[in-house]
């Protein structure tokens, strides 16, 4: 079940023995990544232990660049993941990804899913959208971390709904982190209480972007 | 029972729990979700009223009536409420009266970054901060018996990242409602000088026993904490900046205040006896060091922190210690910029026809708050002056009179239908009044956009979407004595532009209502499957229809515009722009 223990188990005098995460949930509006953020402190409860869940809302409007951070510990102070301090940064979209890559530890987890959602200045080309966007990153950054990326989006569609995204990257997060697999059932369970039709394609999609890492890391 | 509860959340809970009986507020980023979150608990009374000033007098009402009462609001709401609140403090009480006020540091969503918490040391009122959702419930909570206890409107502050970021709460078995008895008492509830000058020296008093009360840690008043570590460095902190210094500075020692007005001398100063280095950690203005030093107690703020923005544990971390930054894994490489993407309208916006107009006739504008500020911005670039809620009107008059009626000519004033039943009412009558030239331009898009899309007076539905009376905006303006009243549709943005300039020409208060419902909301949403296509072939690559930067339509290879039709709303705005027939609804070809 671990792949990577020490990556997520990081000590400190303040926390010496339990699970200490910071994960930055980065996407553009209507990806899901807010319902990912609460599925996460969900886990986290699950696990006895502290959370924080902090959304960014801007101005209402559709297709803006948001970002949900999550921090899991014994004790949870700031709401905030700042430059440096993610153990893992999920972008849901490849140009996020390349945002938020500031914010991701040395020896940390950056899982990229490779769909692209071009925002307003490139489809009106005023900007260019950055090319291999992937290889850009493993490239400038340090030898420990991991960046990892995978089509989220064909994985969900295949499944039969692109809004499944956030579980193909929750499944994904799953294998790199040793949380008890029962746990993410109950807490999908949770996320679609009331909607209990949705939940058997969400876990599969779940178990999809643990396999599609699980399968590349091989 | 635990959950993981938004601060927003955690606040309704508190409601919920305390027995509340009666909320009442308007939409104000990032405010709103106490009051939707309120919306859940059925047995409490709950609305949207027409602005902040009203929702604090229907709570002042109930609760003089006995009942516990709730208004909430974002800081800049505090200074319309402000004129009940500050003689609410005179009156005190019967039920428990909360004001929440949820601050901005950083403006992720706001005109100013006010620091609410000038506003409990001018209206001598008591005000708590919250750190955390869990806080923010009990907090709540304390607030009713403090108000009771102490007979006085209780302020609780919050803060973007306070109530913007979910954490566990255990939840509380809630009270019955409360609503006590009522007995009439003019000496306390009529404010006329006479009862006025009595009621002031219970004011002084109050805030007397306060301070001493909550400087007394076993008592729980103040819901003070002292943290102590390491006495070389003490910090006064509260609210987010508590988190932030706790995350940043474990080893220091902290008082943590909960109540933040009126301050508890006694208990800073013996905190101040047990550090060598005193330090205030708060964002936006100096309001505690300034407290603490006139006081007599020597600290340290505002030279080491800015007076801007938001803090974080990062700041805090470089201004105060030795060690160094987390280092990212990216490291001092250069990633090449990501594009940004910037606040646009939607595809199907009914606001961009109209601000195409405007832009074309060259007006100036005065502008109002809500997602029409926008149009400030490029394509439109169709503002000059936005200030705050309702201020459009009075602006265009206050043009109008200083050019002795010219400059009504070129300029209108814009305006939303929820801020113009929140303000712009007023401001009308005086332009009546007074003899104006103004036109004024209400954008109905039948919905309280910005703040994500809450009910007002003239929807037709209440906070629970049922069925409301609906506020005719036409009989508002024609029973205040506007004379010329129009009505278009936005889309039709040629149409509107020649409806404008015939109301410019008028010498009298013009109004032109340009309705169509927000692309959000039910209402306004496109059909399933009806978009807007493209006939290739009659397309001349003129570029009128992509200049105007509607999310579902851009620039192919070609310089033809390539429709995205799951975006697309149908609206027909990119159709009216077309001089070559070129765009079609889909299934309209002709």
């Amino acid at each position: 079940m671990t792949q990577n223990a020490e990556l997520n188990t990081t000590t400190n005098e303040l926390n010496p023995t339990g699970l200490r995460l910071n994960i930055v949930l980065a996407g553009v509006g209507g990806q899901g990544t807010l319902v990912a953020g609460k599925l996460l402190g969900n886990v986290a409860m699950r696990m006895g232990l502290d959370a924080k869940v902090s959304e960014v809302h801007g101005m209402s409007q559709r297709g803006g660049s948001v970002v949900t951070y999550v921090r899991i510990a014994e004790k949870v102070y700031s709401p905030l993941v700042e430059e440096g301090t993610a153990d893992f940064v999920l972008a849901f979209e490849e140009l996020e990804g390349m945002r938020w890559a500031q914010l991701l530890k040395k020896g940390g987890t950056l899982l990229l899913n490779t769909q692209q959602i071009k925002p307003l200045p490139v489809l009106m080309k005023k900007a260019a959208y950055p090319v291999e966007i992937s290889q850009t990153l493993e490239d400038n950054t340090d030898s420990e971390s991991v960046v990892k990326a995978f089509d989220a989006l064909s994985a969900a569609l295949s499944l039969g709904s692109s809004k499944a995204v956030n579980m193909v990257m929750l499944g994904a997060m799953s294998y790199y982190t040793d949380v008890p697999l029962s746990l993410w059932d109950e807490a999908i369970a949770d996320a679609f209480a009331g909607k209990e039709k949705l939940i058997p394609m969400n876990r599969k999609a779940f178990e999809a972007g643990r396999n599609l890492v699980a399968g590349k890391a091989t | 029972m635990k959950q993981i509860l938004l601060g927003n959340e955690a606040v309704a809970r508190g409601a919920y729990e305390a027995g509340v009986k009666v909320v009442s507020s308007y939409p104000g980023t990032p405010s709103t979700e106490i009051t939707e979150s309120v919306a859940q608990y059925e047995r409490i009374y709950c609305e949207w009223a027409t602005n902040e000033k009203v929702g604090a007098e229907v709570a002042i009402g109930a609760s003089i009536r006995g009942a516990r009462a709730l208004t909430c609001m974002k800081h800049v709401g505090v200074n319309v409420a402000a004129d009940p609140l500050f003689t609410a403090s005179y009156t005190g009480v019967n039920g428990g009266l909360v004001f929440v006020a949820a601050d901005d540091p950083g403006m992720h969503s706001s005109q100013n970054e006010q620091d609410s918490r000038n506003y409990a040391r001018a209206a001598k009122v008591p005000m708590l901060e919250p750190s955390d959702s869990q806080e923010c419930k009990d907090y709540l909570v304390h607030a009713y018996t403090l108000s009771e206890k102490y007979d006085t409107p209780v302020m609780i502050r919050l803060h973007t990242r306070i109530s913007h970021s979910r954490s566990v709460v255990e939840l509380g078995e809630p009270q019955d409602l409360i609503v006590r008895p009522y007995e009439k008492n003019i000496d306390k509830f009529v404010m006329m000088p006479g009862m006025a000058i009595k009621r002031h020296v219970v004011v002084e008093d109050r805030m007397r026993r306060l301070a001493i009360d909550s400087s007394d840690l076993s008592s729980s008043i103040g819901l003070h904490q002292m943290e102590i570590r390491s006495t070389k460095l003490g910090v006064i902190a509260a609210g987010a900046t508590y988190q932030y210094v706790r995350e940043a500075l474990p080893e220091v020692s902290v008082l943590k205040l909960g109540m933040i007005w009126p301050l508890p001398t006694d208990l800073i100063r013996d905190f101040s006896q047990k550090v060598d280095r005193l330090i205030v950690v708060e964002e936006l203005d100096p309001f505690l060091e300034t407290e603490i030093r006139a006081a007599g107690i020597a600290c340290e703020g505002k030279a080491l922190f800015s007076l801007l923005g938001e803090y974080s544990a990062s700041k805090i971390r470089s201004a105060l210690s030795e060690e160094p930054a987390p280092i990212s894994a990216v490291g001092d490489n250069e990633l090449p910029g990501a594009p940004g993407r910037p606040p646009v309208m939607c595809a199907g916006c009914p606001h961009k026809g109209l601000f195409l107009a405007l832009s074309r006739m060259k007006l100036k504008v005065t502008g109002d708050i809500g997602c029409y500020t926008l149009g400030a911005l490029p394509p439109t670039s169709a503002m000059d002056a936005c200030v705050c809620m309702g201020a459009s009107i009075g602006m265009a008059h206050g043009f109008d009179k200083a050019t002795d009626g010219e400059e009504s000519k070129n300029t209108v004033a814009v305006i939303g239908d929820s801020t113009f039943l929140h303000s712009g009412i007023t401001n009308i009558v005086n332009a009546v009044y007074n003899q104006s030239n103004i036109t004024v331009l209400v954008l109905d898009n039948s919905i309280t956009g910005m703040t994500g899309h809450q009910q007002n007076a003239s929807t037709g539905l209440d906070i629970r979407l049922r069925p409301a009376p609906a506020v005719d905006l036409e009989a508002i303006c024609r029973a205040v004595g506007v004379t010329s009243i129009r009505v278009v549709d936005p889309v039709d943005t040629y149409e509107t532009q020649k409806v404008i300039r015939e109301e410019l020409e008028k010498n009298t208060v013009s109004v032109v209502i340009a309705r169509r419902p927000c692309a959000l909301i039910p209402s306004g949403r496109a059909i399933k499957g009806k978009h807007t296509s493209v006939d290739y072939s009659a397309c001349k690559a003129c570029g009128s229809c992509i200049r105007m930067m509607c999310p579902a339509l851009t620039e192919g290879s070609d310089k033809m515009p390539v429709i995205d039709t799951e975006t697309c709303n149908a609206c027909g705005l990119c159709i009216n722009l077309c001089k070559f027939d070129a765009l079609h609804k889909e299934g309209d070809n002709k």
